[in-house]
Parts: structure tokens; sequence; C-alpha cells
């Protein structure tokens, strides 16, 4: 068998990139759970710090946030790099964002709220950093749901009326993390010009071509 | 959070005994295995987490009066004391003090008194150290962020050292200031606070026996990264009262501005008593997380006035604490 492989490899690289096609796939899918492994692995070694429970919420709203950012930043680089391929990924990124929001919030819930559901309610209503927090993870469950290949060919036009609420929800994003911090606003800002930009770039881009 | 690259003193918490020792000496260790103390510290896994940069730090302090203040009380983790600090002259995530604070020069150190008094000037640390007795104090300290601790305190009160430069009749507060040095405390180089760090109490608040100033804790010189050299403590207000590293103390007739209050006053008092009856505008204030817990422990009540009511109520006898809170 390895001198096959090895034939293969010197006689038609191409070939070799269409072999292993169907291995960015489960690749990427690995990729992007690597960030909650590092979270078990931790947890499992009781690595968390003096605070664990600050230490997660923290963790897995980085991620949530990265993710939103990394899935947003898809169409600007197709457009920028014109492989058009990049788009395949963006369900895959989307709903890894949506997974590390879930553990986000229910990591509230469970270990900050301690499943108290009335303190939830409480903050809902009198904390705007939790509003649009709470918001934007609404939003995000019917873009999930309809996220099958089913739902998009069922919806059709509206499919993609739908799932421009991503936009609005890389907004609450991040707005959530600048009403939430104390006096330190870097890090939410860094994020707010990422998502300036890459929202930026496709206002650009259709402006351009409505003109031509 | 962005992204960070491992500290570089990895030092394994089992190299570091002596929160054992001290542990055993004070025979609390019986006590914090039943509490699970010593799991939850994770001394079986030494990892970054428990890197600590106490660098001169961590000489034991000699002379300690024991007190009975805090008997009964389970002491935090040394690592997590150290490790997990709110100063944001060195940074302003919890884990950046422990890492940054050995830029922090605390000898030759001095503090400048003024205001109104009868003994204003420039005093030196061990000038101000040798006329006091060092005693430990087992204190619960509570963030307003809503986490919690309880620290072996070593120091004196501070009502003692405000006695000795006589304030006079127009002493209502005492104000307090941090160093401001960007090149010692490159935290400062960002304008995140106004800098210095300000604070201030109402004079008979710091006249309060249960008003601390510490110097060191685990009965071992204090950390950089908790404030060295000397610290105010005031265990019934929240955390960022008690004022770090401070090289200023002014006896003024009008109440002084105080750092997080000026950045955010509708969130942070000049008063800032524990009360877990008033909210901060972004989170409850009914319970707290005890650092160290695991993570499945339920969080505890927040008490009035952080369990020391009984003391300092009477401080505050008709005043509505939702308005001067």
């Amino acid at each position: 068998m390895p001198s096959v492989q090895a034939n293969t490899m010197t006689s038609d690289p191409d070939k070799i990139i269409q072999a292993i096609r169907w291995l960015y796939r489960p690749a990427l899918f690995l990729v992007c759970l690597i960030p909650f492994a590092l979270l078990a692995w931790r947890t499992i070694e009781g690595d968390l710090g003096a605070n664990p429970v600050e230490y997660i919420t923290r963790y897995t709203g980085d991620w949530s946030l990265r993710f939103l950012m990394i899935t947003l930043a898809l169409t600007p680089l197709r457009m920028l790099t014109g492989i058009g391929k990049l788009l395949r990924f963006r369900r895959m990124l989307g709903l890894f964002a949506f997974f590390y929001v879930c553990l986000h919030f229910s990591t509230y819930v469970w270990l900050d709220r301690e499943l108290d559901l009335s303190t939830v309610i409480t903050d809902v209503i009198k904390r705007p950093y939790i509003t649009v927090g709470f918001t934007a993870f609404l939003l995000l469950i019917p873009m999930a749901i309809t996220s099958t290949n089913k739902m998009i060919k069922r919806l059709g036009r509206n499919w993609a009326k739908l799932h421009k609420a991503i936009y609005i929800i890389g907004a609450l994003g991040v707005l959530h993390y600048l009403w939430l911090v104390k006096a330190d606003v870097r890090e939410p800002i860094i994020y707010a010009v990422i998502l300036i930009v890459l929202l930026g770039f496709r206002a650009v881009k259709q402006r351009r071509a409505l003109k031509h | 959070m962005l992204i960070k690259i491992k500290g570089s003193h990895p030092i394994a918490s089992s190299d570091i005994t002596a929160e054992k020792i001290y542990l055993e000496r004070r025979k609390f260790l019986e006590k914090a295995i039943q509490a699970g103390l010593i799991t939850a510290a994770g001394s079986l896994f030494p990892t970054t987490a428990a890197a600590l940069s106490t660098h001169d730090g961590g000489r034991p302090l000699t002379n300690i009066r024991d007190t009975d203040y805090g008997k009964g009380l389970t002491p935090t983790a040394y690592k997590h004391i150290t490790t997990y600090n709110n100063f944001y002259e060195f940074g302003t995530s919890k884990e950046s003090p422990a890492g940054r604070a050995h830029t922090l020069k605390t000898r030759p150190w001095s503090v400048m008194v003024s205001g109104e008094c009868e003994r204003p000037g420039q005093y030196d640390f061990e000038d101000i150290l040798k006329n006091h007795t060092l005693e430990e104090r087992i204190y619960r300290f509570r963030c307003v962020e809503a986490w919690s601790m309880v620290v072996p305190w070593v120091g004196f009160p501070l009502g003692d050292l405000l006695k000795r430069f006589k304030p006079t009749s127009k002493a209502k507060y005492v104000a307090f200031s941090t160093l401001n040095d960007p090149a010692q405390m490159p935290g400062q180089k960002r304008r995140v606070l106004g800098w210095p760090y300000i604070e201030g109490l109402r004079i008979d608040e710091a006249m309060h026996p249960l008003a601390l100033i510490a110097v060191g804790l685990y009965g071992q010189e204090m950390p950089k990264q908790n404030g060295a050299p000397l610290r105010l403590i005031v265990p019934w207000k929240y955390g960022f009262k008690s004022i770090k590293s401070i090289v200023k103390i002014e006896f003024t007739e009008q109440q002084p501005p105080t750092s997080w209050n000026i950045s955010a006053g509708r969130e942070y008092g000049f008063y800032s008593n524990v009360n877990p009856q008033v909210d901060h505008p972004r989170w409850s204030q009914a319970r707290e997380r005890i650092l160290g817990a695991s993570l499945f422990t339920p969080k505890q009540e927040t008490l009035m006035f952080n369990g020391y009511a009984d003391q300092v109520a009477s401080l505050y006898r008709g005043m509505d604490l939702r308005e001067q809170f």
C-alpha cells in the first residue's frame, strides 16, 4: 500500500487534493472543537483559577464572539480571494458560534444564577448588557433551526432575509461585551472595530454593485 | 480576552511551602482539609494558575500578635489570594497583577501626610512600622464584583496611625492616594482610571477599630500584587475602598473624590458599604462567589456590612443607605 500512495503523490498532486477534499469538513469540525476541548481539560484538571465560574463564563463568551466574527469574515474573505468554496463552511462556523453561545448562556443560568430563574428574568429586564446578550441568544435560535438544507429550500427567499439577523446578532454581542466591562473597554472596542470592518466591507461592495 | 503568552514564572505550587507550614503552625490544616480547601487549591495539579511572582515578597513577618478577629473563618488559599487581584495599575485582568507587579519598588517607601493635622510630613515606611505592634486579623473580603475571600491580614489599626499625626477638629475626612509612577506601574500607561488611584473615608470610619493598615498576609510581607508595602483594609466595605500601595494620606474638611466614583458615579458611591439589598446596576449583590470553591459550590448569602454590622452599623445611623450607597 505505501508504494501506491507514494506513486500517486509524485504523479498527480491534483488528484491528492481531490482525494482529501472530504477531509476539509471533519478537519474544520475538529479544529472548532479545540477551544471546547481545552476548556474541558482545564475543568477536569481543576485548572480554572480562583473563580472557575467566572473563568468559564468569560471563556465561552470570548469564543462566542470569535466564532461570530469568523463567520462574518467569510463573505469578505471570499470577495477578496475569489475562493467561492469558503462559503461552504459558513454554516458549520455559524453553528459553532451558536454552540459556544449555548455554553455561555447555560453557564450563566446554571452556574452563575444557580438555576434561579427569577434572578435571570430580573437580570434580563434590569441590566442592559444582559438584555442585549439574551436578545442575541434568542435571535440565534431560529437561525440555527433553519440551517438545514431542507429549511433553506422550504423558506426560499425568506431564508436569506432571516439569516441577515447575523449582522444584528454580531452588533448585540459586541454591545453586550462593551456594556459589561467596568472600565477597560479595549477588548470590546477591538471587536467593535473588527465588526465595523466586516460589515463595512459588505456595504461598500453593495453600493459599488448598485452603481454599475 | 486577548491572546496571552503564558507567564514566565512557572513555579509549581508544590514548590511553595510557606502556606502549608503556616497552616500547620496555626493548626488550620485540619479545618482546611475538612472544608476541602486543600483539594480546591489544586495542589495536585501544579499549573500556570499556581504560578506566583512574589519575588522579594514572601518574607516572614515577626512578632505578630494573635487576635480573635475571624477565628472560625477558613482562610482562602494563599495561591488564590495572590493570583486573583484587581489592581489596575498592573493591568485589568485578574491574573496580570501577579505576573507584572514585580516592577514595583517597595523600598525605600514613604508616605506623605498632609492637610488638617498637627504633624504633617514625609514618613518613612520603617518609621511608620516601628511604632506599631503587628497583629493578625482574619477578615472577610467582599469585592463589588460579587466574589469574596477570607484573608489573614497582618497589620495595625488605621486609627492608631492617624492619631500619631494629630488630626485637628477640621479633619472630617481622610483621603488616600496610591503611588503614581507608570514606570513601576505599567498599567498606568493607559488611562483606564484617572491616576493616581484615590480613595477616602469619613474620619469616624477611619478611626473605627476594624479599619486596618495591612502590611502582610499569611504571616508574610505583603505581596506586591496585593498592595505592598502598605494598604488599607476596610472589611465592611467593597474591596475597591481598600486602597493599595499608599503614598499619601491627607486630612480634609470636605468629602474627598474617589477613583471609581469619578469613573462611574452611578455604580460606585463614596460609602460603598457591603449591602446585599442594594444592587450594583450591573449585578445583584445578594450573593457572593467564594474564591477557590469548586465549580458547583453554591454561592453564599452576602451579609449586611459584610458581616460586621454589629460593629459598624452605628456609624450610619439615620442615613438612607440606598441613597448614600
